[in-house]
């Protein structure tokens, strides 16, 4: 029997040596005079155990990690090639616990096929969406995304069917899709990982949503910070076109959508999709004004529809499947499953998709094993930069969009970044103020001036200086920001700012609870 | 061919091949910065009059995006996480050896012309925090100790 071994090409599992670790694989089973199949799969998100290496057997993929070169020739003579036991065996890799508990729809394929590979990608359930929704209307595409309760991942959680729905009934002779790659939140990774680890769900998502609104160009604007992912993609869009995926005869269905990967350059806020479209146009990426909303007139003044990846990538399995399977995951109004990033001071940290609903505590503890310092954890920042900073007492609040707004925090993209006692909150507090500062794109006062003038007082606040009138100074300037702001970029600075200073007021030099917002 | 000379006919080369695509702007600067390392001054004037922009309107572009540069780099950029999660995990640390180890600031070139150091608010490699990027590799996990060995090595092979 011929040996398969699998070790990831995902760009953590590369930092952390997975180049290193397959070429020593393949040089030591030449010494050896063994014939492998080694495959560069996605990563399962597991990343304390990354480089994470796994063998074919009779009984399904045996994993082995965390593999370093030094190990690798241990792993021959343990006679790992046939699943033999090692020091690094983990087991059978589907039933690991962290993985086996999770609900993997849009991952479905991550980290278990060669993510270039279109054979692989159809073998495993792609492009039943597409086979499916070329035979629908666009009304019934629509009908179906609507049906499936999917909310804009990217943060905003806007409902996609409504969009879409907004962009099919705008008449126009051209309309566009666009990506918005631009994964620029700290604690994210879920993009990053589709693109590289199951770049075709992607593409496939895109053009239904090209048939759903006839749209027949879209547009991938991926962080520059991604140069992986822009290899992956642009190499997958290739054998897409040679395949009759994309182009101008959609699989002989005479329906056309092109694809093109467009690379940011390192603005944050360019993930605000007027930002965003700015920039593709070509100009610095000034926020615009809403309305006009980018479904009615967006890129180059055109309908548009501006999706997240998960999004996008979470439209295949709804068309294959059905709306009411995806929806059938899930709590209250925020249907469907979520890929969420545990992140920071972590001890087991990755990707965990599961259906809405679950815990902070379980995800925390269950799957993250509590902080990788073994210190406690002190406060959790949800959903990026512009996220709240969550107490241990805020713990218990489910994952749901509405559970979340109810403790004046978010869920944004599903990172979770977490820090363990030894953070400060009122240095996070003049971070989240100079990070505003530093990506404010300038165009409204608030935002330009207010992050700026935020970062003084957080300074003079840190150094004890005059909390009397400062504290209260921070509160009205947050208060500007938050309702004098055009995007959420100022907008949503104080929610880490505030929640800092509420929740920990101890670290900005205040002894009894503050006042809250 | 003297060296400006060949960074001109390289951008040349470039504004011709991009300046069809619809949004051609960002896509010229960065075909220009990824063969010459920046965007030379003496390139503003051939990108506007080939867009039909201004001088101003092309400096305004390559001034608001963090990543283009006018200057040239060393020869290699170190991009250095200074978001959230590489703090928790002891980023700002890091940092300051990192800066103490080079001798530079952010935006700072080494004497000798070997590096750049720019910050970066996000790598997405926040599950192995903290994190760096040295042209296209990036690394994990990132130590005071790891990160001597990383520059040695680049050293050692120069």
């Amino acid at each position: 029997m011929s040996i398969t071994i699998y070790v990831p090409c995902d760009s953590s599992a590369v930092s952390l040596g997975a180049d290193r670790v397959t070429a020593a694989i393949a040089q030591e089973a030449a010494k050896r005079g063994l014939d492998i199949n080694l495959i560069r799969n996605g990563s399962r998100g597991m990343y304390w155990l990354e480089p994470l290496v796994e063998v074919e057997t009779a009984k399904g993929r045996v994993a082995y990690g965390p593999v370093q070169p030094v190990d690798v020739s241990g792993l021959f003579d343990a006679d790992f090639t046939q699943g033999g036991a090692h020091t690094l065996s983990l087991g059978l890799t589907e039933e690991l616990d962290y993985f086996k508990k999770q609900q993997r729809l849009t991952f479905a394929r991550i980290g278990k096929t060669d993510p270039l590979s279109l054979t692989d990608y159809v073998e495993n359930g792609g492009y039943r969406g597409l086979k499916n929704a070329l035979a629908m209307s666009q009304e019934e595409i629509v009908q179906a995304v609507t049906d499936s309760g999917l909310r804009g991942r990217g943060g905003a959680a806007f409902p996609t069917g409504i969009k879409w729905k907004t962009v099919l009934n705008t008449a126009s002779l051209q309309k566009y899709i666009i990506c918005n790659a631009d994964e620029g939140d700290s604690g994210t990774f879920s993009d990053r990982m589709v693109m590289e680890g199951d770049p075709f769900v992607l593409i496939e998502g895109m053009t239904i949503a090209g048939l759903a609104v006839d749209a027949t160009q879209g547009y991938i604007y991926l962080r520059v910070e991604y140069p992986h992912a822009y290899e992956v993609l642009n190499a997958a869009i290739a054998t897409a076109y040679k395949e009759g995926y994309l182009g101008d005869d959609i699989q002989g269905s005479g329906n056309k959508f092109h694809l093109e990967v467009r690379l940011g350059a390192g603005a944050y806020v360019c993930g605000e999709e007027t930002s965003l479209m700015e920039s593709l146009e070509g100009k610095r990426g000034l926020v615009r004004f809403k309305p006009p909303l980018p479904a009615i007139k967006g890129l180059f003044g055109q309908p548009t529809v501006v999706n997240n990846v998960i999004s996008l990538a979470s439209v295949p399995v709804i068309l294959d499947k059905g709306g009411d399977y995806y929806r059938d995951f899930g709590m209250g109004r925020s249907r469907g499953t979520l890929p969420v990033q545990l992140a920071g001071n972590i001890k087991r940290p990755g990707l965990v998709e599961l259906g809405f609903g679950l815990t902070l505590r379980e995800l925390l503890y269950d799957f993250g094993g509590g902080s990788a310092s073994g210190r406690p954890i002190k406060a959790v920042q949800v959903g990026g930069p512009l996220g709240a900073y969550l107490p241990e007492s805020q713990f218990d609040t489910p994952l749901d969009y509405e559970a979340f707004a109810a403790i004046w925090a978010v869920v944004g993209h599903g990172g979770i970044v977490v820090f363990d006692d030894t953070a400060n909150m009122a240095e996070m507090a003049r971070y989240s103020m100079e990070f505003c500062k530093e990506e404010s794109c300038g165009k409204c006062t608030p935002c330009r001036i207010g992050s700026t003038r935020g970062v003084e007082v957080m300074d003079d606040i840190i150094n004890g200086r005059n909390l009397d009138k400062n504290i209260p100074l921070l509160r009205d300037l947050c208060d500007t920001l938050l309702n004098g702001s055009l995007c959420a970029l100022g907008g949503m600075t104080p929610y880490p700012v505030l929640s800092a200073l509420n929740h920990f007021p101890e670290d900005f030099g205040i002894n009894a609870k503050a006042t809250a917002a | 061919m003297t060296e400006s000379g060949f960074t001109q006919s390289t951008a040349q080369e470039i504004i011709a091949a991009l300046k069809d695509k619809p949004g051609a702007l960002l896509p010229i600067l960065h075909g220009i910065q990824d063969a010459i390392g920046y965007i030379p001054a003496e390139s503003v004037p051939d990108i506007a009059t080939a867009l039909s922009l201004s001088r101003a309107e092309v400096h305004g572009v390559i001034s608001f995006y963090h990543y283009f540069r006018n200057t040239p780099p060393g020869k290699q950029t170190i991009h250095l996480c200074r978001a959230e999660s590489c703090q928790a995990m002891g980023g700002r640390h890091l940092e300051e050896h990192v800066k103490a180890k080079l001798g530079i600031d952010f935006h700072e070139t080494t004497t000798d012309g070997k590096f750049s150091l720019e910050p970066v608010y996000c790598l997405g490699n926040c599950a192995c925090s903290p994190a760096m990027q040295i042209g296209k590799e990036i690394y994990g996990r990132v130590s005071a100790d790891s990160f001597d060995a990383v520059i040695n090595d680049i050293e050692a092979t120069e």
